[in-house]
């Protein structure tokens, strides 16, 4: 048979298709695979907000209770040593958490008294940009997270994030910590860390540790669902973020 | 032909041969004994079938490439279920749920580790659950 240019491509063609579907029919003959899933009862959002509700923390006390239960979940080190402190969450003073906003005339209440602060899980997040080795990433529902084991200690992220939100681990932590929970790791020398929304917790159907330990002041949902918790305050309240005209878009609100 | 110092030569080149082979004529010719790892642990006693989560064959060959696709789900996709291939669920977790039955780190994982001259560098984060003081 003579072959003509149009049957070698005909020939051509059904055989790509059939390599093409080798693997998608080895794929749906093996009962044997393995998978890897999310665990049924994860909580899920579109993008994951906090409102910080300060006006019902009543007491300093009340503040160290919710950042206690964050550092005592997540193995954070009180190195003591403000210059070498490893924090998730923390508190400042008003012209530190909201600088320009002070006046001559901020009630003494409000200029004397310490905000609750955190990693803002920024929507254009800087920090995930100068990351050299993605080890700082932003997840599909807003989080941005650290994987450890890709930090190189470069500290690029500590310098392009606006609000101080990540510590340096100067030393091995581990002696540093009181009680180590044996369900998360701690971290090593010369590793980056910060606040993960309690992204660990959210995988198991938890919500975030300062969110259990908080009363109500902090109040954890999906931004994008108008009926979830987050959603109805903030439509209804008005809400302050941190250095706005920075353009991170922090997705932290505070109600002052 | 005539070599210079060919004494000295011809004994830095016995002494050099002596100690490259020195290793293999003092062990005999023999390979060293492989380390003996221990897997009786109280939780592995317990179960009903002995067997991880997959085939001990899998297991001995190829954990790490287990551990590392575990810690890019886990990490990476927030994913934190493993669906083996018999179905069984278990939870992705190096300290909870290997360590859960393998909890003699320093006879099961050291032993092994220690021979093979491999660190993996695991435990400088993750915690050994018998470890436990800060």
């Amino acid at each position: 048979m003579k072959s003509t240019r149009r049957t070698f491509l005909k020939v051509a063609g059904v055989s790509l298709l059939g390599i093409g579907a080798k693997p998608l029919l080895d794929a749906l003959a093996g009962g044997e695979e393995t998978k890897i899933i999310q665990a049924p009862e994860a909580l899920k959002a579109k993008r994951w907000a906090m409102v910080v509700d300060m006006s019902k923390f009543k007491s300093d006390a009340d503040l160290k209770r919710v950042i206690a239960s964050c550092h005592r979940a997540h193995n954070v080190p009180d190195i003591g040593d403000p210059k070498k402190e490893v924090k998730w969450i923390w508190t400042e003073m008003y012209e530190h958490t909201f600088p320009g906003q002070h006046h001559a005339y901020t009630p003494e209440t409000i200029k004397n008294r310490l905000f609750l602060v955190l990693c803002n899980h920024c929507d254009n997040p800087p920090c995930v940009r100068v990351c050299p080795t993605k080890a700082t990433f932003r997840r599909d529902d807003g989080i941005v997270v650290m994987d450890m084991h890709r930090c190189i200690g470069c500290r690029f992220c500590m310098v392009a994030c606006p609000f101080g939100a990540r510590s340096f681990n100067w030393k091995d932590p581990r002696p540093f910590i009181r009680e180590i929970n044996p369900d998360f790791p701690t971290r090593t020398k010369g590793v980056v860390e910060k606040c993960n929304f309690c992204e660990e917790r959210l995988a198991r159907g938890l919500l975030p540790a300062c969110v259990e330990a908080s009363d109500g002041a902090l109040i954890f949902g999906d931004l994008e669902d108008p009926k979830s918790e987050v959603g109805k305050i903030l439509s209804s309240h008005y809400t302050l973020r941190r250095k706005n005209e920075l353009g991170t878009k922090p997705c932290v609100f505070y109600i002052i | 032909m005539r070599i210079y110092d060919a004494g000295k030569i011809f004994t830095g080149l016995a002494i050099f041969i002596v100690l490259i082979c020195a290793p293999f004529w003092l062990s005999g010719g023999k390979s060293s004994s492989p380390p003996e790892i221990k897997i009786e642990t109280p939780a592995i006693q317990k179960l009903s079938e002995r067997r991880c989560i997959e085939a001990t064959a899998y297991m001995k060959a190829r954990h790490m490439e287990l551990l590392d696709t575990w810690r890019q789900a886990v990490v990476r996709e927030g994913e934190s279920v493993y669906v083996g291939s018999d179905g069984k669920k278990y939870r992705m977790s190096l300290s909870s749920t290997c360590l859960h039955c393998h909890s003699n780190k320093d006879q099961f994982c050291d032993r092994c580790h220690h021979f093979e001259g491999v660190e993996p560098a695991c435990w400088s984060c993750h915690v050994v659950p018998g470890e436990l003081k800060g």
